[in-house]
């Protein structure tokens, strides 16, 4: 990308090669100036705004950890008495979305407020030492959900949020992936530019909670498309738009044997078992949106 | 002009004549009939406000604050449970020094769940930096409002406040109340002028996070402030008074303590019953008088001594309880008076809506002569 204007300002404190920390960057370059970001507590939000530095040119706003879509609505209430038109943009955690900020995140939906609801989406409740969260992935080896003698990890699969809030009635979901900048910003733009509530949940690598090293991030979120553990596509009104198609569906283990938090699935010896149940995770999310470019059609 | 109103709908009448421009709440008994009215007056056009159907009190006061951030002069009414539901909102509102108007009508928390009156919902959230007035009757429920709004908004305060009244006892009552007219309170309540707001256009960070090094001032800072509101209110209850020729001027209000030796203090509508008791008391030669604490926070301490200074005994009337010590507001007055030689007692009495009348009032100055104290009144000991 060039050198530009960031409204996304280096200098804070992420990990290197934060996921999260891109994703921002990102969405504000889609988003423009003429926005209000609303955060939630997490890693983000103690990384870019330990007073009195910050590293946000858009005005900006966190109230708490489960509260900013109902802020938000606050915020497009107020904008719309006084015929504003900035963009009401909530970027917050997967914690403070999937977890804990479920029951504001539906009262705005349901009312329709205008707004975009972007879910940074890092799979664990990090800022706080690496918990789980209801977007930890099936398997996945975190410290409330650690793989022991008779755990192989997190026992519940990923929650679908994207249908969740569709069947809000959300005008536009989306799913995006920090490995796949251009895709993400059109996304944000369709957001931005749609009349809300839209959502869209953006996978962001964590090297530090996952257990990778900080050049690999934009890797280990291509493993996940290439995988078809996550992935991206749009819905607008319901209805499933545009899929991204992969060519030859990698097998699950070249995205979970990169990382940490599935290093239990192989040790001593390859976990036949469970890694065959994720491998059926990523066959039934290829079926469910018909990611396979080179599916023989069985007649 | 005076109207016979239920108490809920002089707060309604109140609260439109403030023009806020946001309106977020949601349904609690006693508190319904506000947000009901107002939710009407914003179908007819006689409000012109957002009104946000929120799913929750947590989401209630939380869009309050998004919206008050963006600039609007917010309201929002709550209660009980549902002020409980907003306990971490409400610490967050007044740390980022948003001057939100709401209304209590104080009700006891559950368990057990019981829907009447006391003050234990927003006793227990004064440590939370915002403002707390009682009302005594409905006239000064709907004028605290017009109060609260220019004292929360003023440069020196910028703190949030909650107009506290009796559930059921005054929300629920009809009273003759004097509800101004448009133009007397846009004279007395300019629009909303806030300092620091969310604008793409002058772009700023709220709510960031403090390490230790910033955190102990920003607590330092709402401290100040309340203090600074005890004059802000004098000042603003001032200028009400010469505009509507009534006085709210002081943060605590005496009755007939001129030449008392005994003196009761309360807060609420429970002061209406005690001037009734003082007047019997008085007429059978008892000099007795009542100092009505009309700003709980910022608390009083000086006026309540010079109030208090002729007095000998002291009986407080607390509509609350701190579990395993004693009522609030006792507790506070002992604070103020520490080193005179004024006896204070506390009594811990109208729980959950048990009735207070006259004759326990007179009842409980027998026990102040008597010494005795610190205790429950009015207790059902047959049931226990
Ligand atoms: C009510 C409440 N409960 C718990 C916390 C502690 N807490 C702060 S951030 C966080 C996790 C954040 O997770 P997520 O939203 O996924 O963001 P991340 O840190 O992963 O970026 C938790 C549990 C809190 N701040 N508030
Ligand atoms: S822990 Fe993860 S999400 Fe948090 S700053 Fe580090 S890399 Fe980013
Ligand atoms: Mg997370």
């Amino acid at each position: 990308m060039t050198e530009e204007c960031e409204l996304f300002e280096c200098g804070h404190r992420a990990c290197g090669g934060c996921g999260p920390a891109l994703a921002a960057r990102l969405i504000l370059k889609a988003t423009g100036e003429n926005t209000i970001v609303v955060a939630s507590t997490g890693c983000m939000e103690v990384f870019s705004t330990p007073y009195p530095e910050t590293a946000w040119k858009v005005p900006w706003i966190h109230s708490l950890f489960e509260n900013a879509a109902a802020v938000a609505s606050g915020i497009e209430a107020s904008l719309k008495k006084q015929e504003r038109d900035e963009h009401v943009v909530c970027i917050c955690g997967d914690g403070a979305t999937f977890d804990i900020g479920m029951l504001c995140i539906s009262g705005a939906f349901e009312r329709g407020h205008d707004i975009t609801y972007i879910c940074y989406d890092n799979e664990a409740y990090m800022n706080t030492g690496i918990q789980r969260s209801g977007a930890t992935p099936y398997d996945a080896d975190t410290t409330t959900s650690p793989a022991g003698k008779c755990s192989t990890g997190n026992p519940r699969p990923k929650k679908d949020l994207p249908a969740i809030l569709a069947a809000h009635g959300a005008t536009y979901v989306a799913t995006a992936s920090i490995a796949y900048p251009n895709d993400l910003i059109k996304k944000v733009q369709r957001a931005v530019s749609t009349h809300g509530p839209n959502y869209i949940q953006v996978h962001a690598p964590c090297a530090t909670g996952w257990g990778f090293d900080g050049s690999q991030t934009i890797a280990v979120g291509r493993l996940a498309i290439e995988t078809g553990l996550w992935v991206n596509y749009e819905m607008m009104n319901g209805e499933v738009e545009r899929v991204r198609k992969v060519a030859h569906r990698k097998p699950v283990d070249d995205y979970l044997s990169v990382q940490k938090r599935f290093r239990h699935l192989y040790r001593p010896g390859r976990n036949e078992d469970e890694i065959a149940k994720i491998q059926a995770i990523a066959d039934a999310n290829a079926k469910k949106f018909g990611i396979d470019l080179n599916v023989v059609k069985e007649e | 002009m005076m109207e016979i109103l239920e108490g809920s709908h002089a707060v309604a009448e109140a609260v439109r004549l403030c023009r806020p421009q946001v309106v977020a709440a949601y349904p609690i008994t006693p508190q319904t009939h506000i947000v009901e009215a107002l939710a009407s007056m914003v179908a007819d056009c006689k409000l012109d406000a957002e009104y946000i159907c929120v799913e929750s009190e947590f989401s209630a006061l939380s869009a309050c604050l998004g919206a008050s951030a963006a600039g609007s002069r917010v309201y929002s009414a709550t209660t009980s449970q549902g002020l409980a539901l907003m306990f971490e909102v409400c610490f967050n509102v007044a740390g980022m020094r948003q001057p939100i108007v709401m209304t209590i009508a104080n009700r006891a928390l559950g368990a057990p769940l019981n829907i009447w009156n006391d003050q234990q919902d927003s006793i227990s959230l004064r440590d939370a930096g915002w403002l707390q007035f009682y009302a005594e009757d409905n006239q000064e429920a709907t004028d605290l409002h017009f109060i609260a709004y220019r004292v929360a908004e003023d440069h020196r305060v910028l703190l949030p406040v909650m107009v506290c009244f009796d559930g059921f006892i005054l929300t629920h009552t009809y009273e003759p109340v004097d509800i101004p007219s448009q133009e007397a309170i846009d004279a007395f309540l300019p629009p909303y002028k806030p300092v620091n707001i969310l604008d793409a256009k002058n772009p700023m960070s709220l709510g960031m996070y403090a390490t230790p090094d910033y955190y102990m001032e920003f607590r330092y800072e709402i401290d100040q402030a309340q203090k600074r509101a005890k004059e802000v209110f004098a000042e603003v209850g001032a200028e009400f008074a010469k505009q509507f020729g009534r006085d709210y001027s002081g943060l605590v209000e005496g009755y007939r303590l001129e030449d008392a030796d005994m003196a009761f203090i309360a807060m609420g509508s429970i002061c209406g019953t005690v001037r009734e008791a003082i007047d019997e008391m008085r007429a059978e030669g008892k000099k007795v008088g009542l100092l009505k604490i009309r700003s709980f926070r910022p608390f009083p301490s000086e006026e309540i001594r010079a109030a208090l200074s002729g007095v000998s005994k002291v009986a407080v009337l607390d509509k609350n309880i701190s579990l395993g010590q004693k009522g609030a507001v006792a507790l506070e007055v002992r604070d103020a008076l520490y080193g005179s030689e004024i006896d204070v007692k506390g009594y811990i009495l109208a729980l959950g809506g048990r009735d207070v009348r006259q004759a326990d009032i007179k009842a409980i100055a027998g026990l102040l002569e008597k010494g005795e104290g610190d205790q429950f009144f009015g207790l059902r000991t047959e049931v226990l």
